[in-house]
């Protein structure tokens, strides 16, 4: 399959920071991908960097084989990549309808489908997005990101300070979406959910890409994924 | 030719997302009460018609302030730029004999301000916060230096006074001791305005007005053209604002300074504070407050009336984050448990 997103020799940061080095990675058309990490080492800045939020020290990304690397945020987003924050940044004086459709394009994803994946979300739709409880705002995170049909979409620790159970069902979620054929860049600290999530996985440390292969090679080697994150707890089970 | 519409606009309009639009753009219940309140002064204050057609104005103004301020977050300090470049558009016009018509009049003067809107803002829109403040402060220090300084054009300090607006419509003529005409007219005009800022803001270009004020990154990442939406926001609140300039300038036969200045610009910023921004009437409270006490406290104590108004808005910032409907918002959420703006 064609390439999906590919990062080609890219250095970035934030201003003259330099935080990710000479990083290569390629995402076919349909493929997933986890990134591990500990905190701080470059993994929400990769994302950034592709959705054009960083400043592109060198190297070059790509966008179904296109260079993106003067394309500005928007464009990026009309162009099919689609983004899921770390923090949700719902919109908060805006109902849940009105959150879902600020970015809503035509395509796969459609309100029915997004309410079959979050019958929670159909529940809410008049509520204000500062009503909603942590899990129901990364839903709509995710569903707002989906409603613009995206070709990648980058998810940045969905599972981030939600509760166990809630953990479960999103988990749930994510894998549907796997599934689903759509191609998927998991940022996660939570190894257990990022190893089962795909095939692949890569790990980051400083900025830099140390692993990347079969997640299974790390789901059965628990040591190997500690000396590789850098701490023995990411190998703990949860 | 009709046929395929007319098969696809049912579908539409059952369709959730067109219902949540027609939703959200039904009129409530109290919404003609302001309207209804404006015929009632004509009626009822015949006396007073020239402050109330000056109130209709700054409410015209202030809507359009709103707009940008209330519901993109453009911060900006020299919407008078605006307001003052459709008075001296009508202003000029008419002086030199070149078109004195009212309502086409208003016409140019949207036009001309919606220009300088637009050309200023596609520079000053790429900052934000101090830098934007200043800018726009000097876009209208700018623009009123160039009206002093183009006496020939401008009459200067002293501006254009009697300036020939012909009756309305041929028959209305605008007498400036019994200003009825003056009021219904402005009346008829901010309806207008108002009918279409109301439509805006409901509208989905609306709704991502407000994504773009709350969360400008976010609204990047779904897609929005952002610099492009802020740049059509202000280019509409200046013609808005152009509106109520020429509106100013025709119903007092004259123009001056005064519309161009950093009074007018900050009064109908602290307007739009004390009413509440982001929420339309918003602009009708606030004028309506504010003119009211100025009114009044200018006649109780005439030296000093400036200081109850200052201590209104020190409560008002203090109490009321969001002005006076904020105020009511708060106490309707605690007693009734209303949900929030929107």
């Amino acid at each position: 399959m064609a390439e999906a997103l590919a990062f080609r020799g890219v250095s970035a940061g934030y201003g003259e920071t330099v935080v990710l080095e000479d990083i290569n990675l390629t995402l076919a058309g349909g493929e997933n991908v986890s990134i591990i990490g500990r905190n701080g080492v470059g993994k929400t800045t990769l994302l950034a960097t592709a959705m054009g939020h960083t400043r592109l020290h060198k190297g070059e990304v790509l966008l179904g084989g296109m260079n993106i690397n003067r394309m500005p945020i928007y464009a990026r987003a009309l162009a099919g990549l689609g983004y899921v924050p770390q923090e949700r940044e719902i919109f908060p004086s805006l109902s849940v309808r009105e959150n879902l459709e600020i970015g809503a394009r035509p395509g796969y994803w459609n309100e029915a489908r997004i309410f079959e994946l979050f019958p929670r979300l159909s529940e809410r739709l008049t509520n204000m997005g500062n009503q909603l409880s942590g899990g129901e705002q990364q839903m709509l995170s995710i569903a707002r990101a989906l409603l613009t049909n995206p070709d990648v979409l980058l998810m940045d620790e969905p599972t981030e300070g939600l509760a166990p159970v809630l953990v479960e069902t999103l988990t749930a979620v994510l894998l549907k979406l796997r599934d689903s054929g759509l191609s998927i860049v998991l940022v996660e600290q939570n190894s257990r959910v990022a190893l089962g999530f795909s095939e692949r996985a890569v790990i980051m440390d400083k900025g830099r890409i140390v692993y990347d292969g079969p997640s299974a090679a790390l789901r059965d080697d628990p040591e190997q994924l500690a000396k590789l994150v850098g701490i023995v707890e990411a190998a703990a089970p949860h | 030719m009709t046929m395929p519409a007319q098969q696809v606009t049912p579908g539409l309009s059952g369709h959730p997302a067109a219902l949540a639009l027609i939703n959200r753009h039904r009129v409530r219940a109290w919404e003609p009460l302001p309207w209804i309140i404006a015929i009632a002064f004509y009626f009822a204050f015949p006396n007073h018609l020239g402050f109330g057609t000056d109130l209709l104005v700054t409410i015209l103004f202030a809507l359009s302030l709103d707009l940008a301020l209330g519901y993109a977050g453009i911060v900006t300090l020299g919407h008078a730029a605006f307001f003052g470049a459709g008075a001296y558009t009508v202003g000029m016009l008419a002086h030199h004999g070149i078109w004195t018509e009212p309502i086409s009049g208003l016409f140019l003067a949207a036009g001309v301000a919606a220009l300088i809107g637009f050309a200023s803002g596609l520079i000053l829109l790429r900052t934000t916060g101090l830098t934007l403040l200043m800018l726009t402060l000097c876009t209208m220090a700018l623009l009123e230096e160039a009206a002093n300084m183009g006496e020939k054009y401008t009459g200067g300090f002293d501006g254009l006074p009697n300036l020939p607006i012909p009756p309305l419509f041929g028959l209305f003529e605008f007498n400036p001791l019994y200003p009825r005409v003056q009021y219904v007219y402005v009346l008829c005009v901010l309806f207008v305005c108002f009918v279409f800022v109301r439509t805006l803001v409901y509208s989905p270009f609306g709704q991502s007005l407000t994504g773009i004020r709350e969360n400008v990154l976010r609204m990047r990442a779904v897609g929005a053209p952002v610099n492009w939406r802020l740049v059509t926001c202000y280019t509409i609140s200046a013609a808005i604002a152009g509106i109520a300039g020429g509106l100013w300038a025709q119903a007092n036969a004259y123009v001056n300074l005064s519309t161009l200045g950093l009074d007018r610009a900050a009064t109908v910023l602290i307007i739009l504070v004390l009413g509440g921004y982001g929420r339309l009437y918003g602009a009708f409270i606030g004028a309506v407050v504010y003119m009211a006490l100025s009114h009044f406290l200018a006649k109780v104590y005439p030296t000093a009336w400036q200081l109850g108004l200052g201590l209104l808005l020190m409560l008002i910032a203090l109490f009321a984050r969001n002005g006076v409907l904020g105020l009511w918002d708060q106490l309707t959420s605690r007693f009734i448990g209303k949900r929030g703006p929107t």
